[in-house]
């Protein structure tokens, strides 16, 4: 292994340094030449009509450069969507128009209606306060049943309904599913709500459009997951801009979590008004301009059943689901309750038929995107939460009904489209078992009893698809890109590399863990590694950082491109030490020929490469860069098994988590320090999806909880210290890493074991409490007990 | 936020006079007006900062009175100790940064429903100082926001009869950690108060049942039976006026256990 760490290392992430010491680059914190500032001025209604925008007095006032309206946007393209949909009965999704600026119609409070452009923030702030625009408020739909019953005022007025699709999967199955269901000695059925989240990465969202006249070459700095998707969408679909003529620069990145893949209006609006007006414009949202411009997450409304044989085998399992799109489409949101949910319904267990319905509606509220696990936190919560009730209902223990019921051989092809290659659930169930000293659990609930608390434990399981392909499958899913990854891998003549990704690092530590991976494979130090990221103007065309891909794609990607570097060099190194090609062996830095004492190092190889003087000149080409793109053949499937224990204040509902355990099995490990911390972030998510979060709309459309006053952030103080372990490793087995993806893990994993475990300690107190929705606030543990 | 004029007197008659213009407003550690700033919400032409006044700092006792500065910070008050359960209080306020510029003034002059402070002063039967007058805690607080200080009036100080035995309560609202509700509640020679902030729609009260029934006996047994009526209650995302309700009596038997 290299001296400062190779694959398998806690090596120290050396981003930290700077983002530590506040020396980090992000967007806000570029500021270009002569740069004017955009405010723009948003709907503080739900739903209504424009019938006029009169700009004439903030137009004449101090600094304003120039007041945009959706007029000016009329010959432009609206905002794309990157995923179509198709409903059970083979008919496309209802796609409607998204204007960068609101023309009409505004659809949720936040819908931008001008951009007033001016030389100082404070000056176009005080001129977009003299806009007048008369708006006439229309009824607006919030509750997405209520949205598509007939006659329902529409969000759109040119489609048919609220419906966005109404899909069915797979739909072949319905029947037998129905019949599985009427044969079932027992079923279960639960009603729940997955909550609407605000994703609040630290990092507020910051565009700067930029221009240059003299090459006619547009750039747009931007806090974004994946610039090349950005540069495409706003390029080819927005903009009409050729890529060529278009730079897209993420640099660091303060957090995403998904809301910041997708293009957004104020991107094009930034990149559109720099051109128009030779000038730079910068845009840096406020976090109450976050709150309701940034996609939201979730918000599933679900019903689901589980049938069950006289033995306790699950046989069939069925699914209800409205999934709320907000006011327009953002650019994946279609794919998050279908493709990244419904093929995740089987989950560990071997359930023979599964049917799942989605009716995807229309609201007047900020659109909802995929958010970290996207789809799969929602498959995993209506399903460990059914198989708790039904563990509950049957009177068995609810860890022996997953056991009875695991997948155990593999590959396993679900009956929702999908084969897991590689898994070990019972493994995973055993470790956390270890782990929890379930056993003692009596005692500590007679010591919570003493201090006047209920406790209550809670366990699921939980798998994940990472690394979503291939990418001729997602095509024919309905997706409009394709989801490789690319690396080109430049070695400098004395010896140090740089690795060009497509990938995207926004927290995950790509800087750290990507250098290990190739450090590994020449056996020289990581700190000889730098990674590239986030400029389309050096880096291959990638498709970014989400849906835990980097390492099992990007990581992939390096790999293909190292290999090939590591093949040419050992033909250089052959021809310098006179051996043949077949012979020589790489290892600590060294190419040797095999059996003998005859070597020359890396760095001999590589100058060898770009000085050329002694070099095979006749059969390979000087220099040594290579570059792959990685198409993987199937999804990854990382997995575990998480156990929660709550105490329960019986007098105010409050929920404590005495202790949280995971044990995960996410394949070959590079970084275990960074793996760590992606799931001790994930669960602090996941928890605080489970206790404190939850974005609350009023039947108006406007937005309660719009601030941090009102929306509840988890705190340090909010989770206990972690047991984490991913000493459970059953590597990928179509990846050269064996890794599967763990970011995203503890953000599904953790809310089904928070709440079973509520559920848990109330019954265990006599309460009759089968469900709370999340999040299982105070006042909501207290309603439910007190019911 | 809009432009303002900030002036910073380091007197109070500078403070008094500077406040006499229509457009001024009086600015203590701005943990309420900045924010209120910062979202266009108010647009005074002219802000006076009282916290550069060492006359409204600080904090003395005289006797069994504690007499605090209107310009003294939360983080004084919690690091000073000589009324234990108002230093408790002072320190469950916000985080760090908002203890150490926040002020007793600034807080009593606001009057948030949801306020900590409120509770301690009413409850401890505070009286309140002014450039002006002297003003009873039970004449003080006025209803959401609304106090009996008249335009430009300044708190100067605050002073509080260190009880026998008193404690302070705080449910926290989730989000904003705010008093969802809080109770204070205060053992004298005299009786015993409690004073509830966070609950009403009127801001904060005392609960006079559960005085009378403490008064008799202190403690937490002698309240069982008592109940506030859930109307009036704040109702909101975070708890009904039926679960506030249910808090004050909760947090009340607890604080009286807590005061011993």
């Amino acid at each position: 292994m290299p001296a400062d760490g190779g694959i398998g290392a806690p090596t120290k992430r050396r981003e930290d340094l700077r983002f530590l010491k506040g020396t980090g680059r992000y967007t806000d914190d570029l500021n270009r030449p002569g740069q004017a500032y955009v405010f723009f001025l948003r709907s503080n209604v739900a739903h209504g009509r424009i019938n006029g925008i009169d700009t004439g007095a903030a137009a004449g006032m101090p600094g304003v450069v120039r007041i945009f309206t959706g007029a000016d946007f009329e010959g432009v393209g609206g905002m794309p969507c990157g995923w179509q949909v198709t409903d059970k009965h083979g008919e496309p999704m209802q796609e409607p128009g998204h204007p960068i600026l609101a023309q009409g119609k505004v659809r949720h409070v936040g819908d931008p209606i001008a951009a007033v452009v001016a030389d100082t923030l404070d000056q176009a702030r005080d001129a977009a306060e003299a806009i007048e625009v008369d708006i006439e408020d229309l009824p607006a739909v919030i509750d997405m049943k209520k949205a598509i019953e007939d006659g329902a005022p529409k969000v759109h007025d040119d489609l048919s309904s609220n419906l966005c699709y109404d899909w069915g999967f797979v739909e072949e199955n319905k029947v037998a599913v129905e019949q599985a269901f009427k044969d079932a000695a027992h079923v279960t059925t639960l009603e729940l709500v997955n909550n609407r989240l605000v994703a609040n990465p630290m990092e507020p969202r910051v565009a700067i459009g930029d221009y240059d006249q003299a090459g006619d070459n547009s750039t747009l700095y931007t806090t974004s997951q994946n610039p090349h998707v950005i540069r495409l969408l706003m390029g080819a679909f927005v903009l009409g801009i050729p890529e060529h003529k278009l730079r897209v620069v993420a640099p660091d990145v303060g957090g995403g979590f998904g809301t910041k893949i997708f293009h957004y209006a104020e991107e094009a609006f930034c990149t559109f008004a720099a051109k128009a007006l030779n000038r730079p414009v910068k845009w840096t949202s406020s976090r109450s301009e976050a709150f309701m411009s940034d996609a939201h997450g979730r918000d599933h409304v679900t019903k689901i059943e589980l049938a069950l044989d006289g033995d306790n085998n699950f046989t069939a399992l069925r699914t209800e689901t409205y999934a709320n799109m907000g006011a327009y489409l953002s650019t994946f949101a279609p794919s998050v309750p279908t493709w990244l949910h419904g093929t995740l319904m089987a989950g560990n267990y071997k359930t023979p038929l599964i049917y799942v319905n989605v009716k995807a509606v229309f609201t007047n509220t900020v659109p909802v995107d995929a958010y970290r696990g996207a789809g799969r936190p929602e498959a995993t919560y209506q399903l460990e939460r059914v198989i708790d009730k039904a563990a509950r209902e049957l009177g068995v223990d609810p860890i022996a009904l997953r056991r009875q019921n695991f997948v155990t051989e593999f590959p396993y092809a679900t009956p929702v489209a999908v084969e897991y290659d590689t898994g070990d659930y019972v493994a995973t169930m055993d470790k956390l078992e270890e782990m929890i000293d379930l056993a003692g659990f009596d005692k500590r609930a007679e010591e919570s009893k003493k201090r006047g608390k209920l406790r209550g434990v809670g366990v699921n399981c939980y798998i994940e698809a990472c690394g979503i392909a291939p990418s001729h499958l997602v095509g024919q899913l309905g997706a409009r890109a394709g989801l490789y990854e690319s690396a080109t891998v430049r070695v400098n003549a004395t010896g140090g590399l740089v690795v060009m990704t497509g990938s995207h690092s926004h927290g995950q530590g790509h800087e750290t863990s990507f250098p290990q991976v190739v450090a590994e494979m020449i056996g020289i130090d990581a700190s000889m590694v730098e990674i590239v990221h986030g400029d389309t103007a050096n880096t291959p065309m990638g498709m970014g950082t989400y849906g835990s891909r980097s390492l099992a794609v990007g990581g992939s990607a390096m790999v293909r491109a190292t290999e090939k570097i590591i093949a040419k060099a050992k033909k250089i190194a052959a021809h310098l030490l006179e051996a043949a090609e077949g012979d020589i062996e790489l290892k600590d830095g060294q190419f040797s020929v095999a059996g003998t004492d005859k070597s020359v190092a890396w760095g001999d190889v590589t100058l060898a490469a770009y000085v050329p003087h002694n070099y095979p000149l006749e059969d390979i080409e000087p220099g040594l860069e290579e570059t792959a793109f990685y198409d993987p053949n199937n999804f990854t499937y990382p997995a575990g098994a998480y156990a929660c224990e709550v105490e329960v204040d019986p007098e105010t509902g409050k929920v404590t988590i005495e202790s949280f355990a995971a044990a995960d099995d996410f394949g070959n490990v590079v970084n275990p320090m960074i793996v760590e911390g992606q799931v001790h972030g994930g669960l602090a998510q996941g928890i605080g999806q489970a206790l404190l979060e939850g974005c609350v709309y009023d039947e108006d459309g406007q937005l309660l909880t719009g601030s941090y006053m009102d929306y509840a952030m988890p705190r340090a103080g909010d989770v206990p210290s972690f047991a984490v372990d991913h000493s459970c490793q059953t590597p990928c087995t179509h990846n050269p890493l064996g890794v599967k993806g763990c970011g995203e893990a503890g953000a599904i994993g953790s809310p089904p074991a928070v709440v079973n475990a509520v559920v848990d300690a109330l019954q265990r107190a006599g309460k009759d409490v089968t469900h709370i929705d999340m999040p299982l606030s105070p006042s909501r543990v207290w309603a439910a007990m007190n019911q | 936020m809009y432009a303002f004029e900030l002036e910073r007197p380091t007197s109070l008659a500078d403070a008094v006079n500077a406040l006499k213009s229509e457009e001024a407003q009086a600015l203590g550690g701005g943990q309420t007006l900045i924010p209120t700033l910062k979202q266009r919400l108010a647009m005074p032409e002219t802000l006076v900062s009282l916290t550069a006044i060492d006359e409204l700092k600080g904090i003395r006792r005289e006797g069994d009175t504690l007499i605090i500065g209107g310009a003294t910070c939360h983080a004084d008050v919690a690091a000073e100790g000589s009324y234990p359960a108002l230093s408790d209080l002072a320190g469950l306020i916000g985080d760090p940064h908002v203890r150490n510029r926040g002020t007793i003034g600034g807080s009593l002059a606001n009057n948030d429903p949801s306020a900590c402070y409120p509770a301690a002063a009413l409850a401890s039967g505070a009286t309140i100082v002014t450039n002006e007058r002297e003003i009873a805690a039970d004449d003080y607080f006025v209803g959401l926001f609304e106090t009996a200080l008249n335009e430009g009036e300044i708190i100067t100080a605050v002073k509080m009869p260190i009880p026998q035995a008193a404690a302070y309560v705080k449910f926290e609202q989730p989000a904003s950690r705010f008093a969802l509700v809080g109770v204070f509640v205060v053992k004298t020679a005299n009786g015993v108060r409690v004073a509830v902030t966070g609950a009403s729609e009127g801001g904060v009260f005392r609960w006079s049942e559960a005085e009378s029934a403490l008064s008799s006996n202190f403690a937490a047994d002698a309240l069982e039976g008592l109940k506030v009526p859930s109307d009036g209650m704040i109702g909101d995302i975070h708890g009904s006026p039926e679960y506030r309700a249910h808090l004050v009596g909760v947090l009340t038997k607890r604080a009286v256990t807590k005061a011993g």
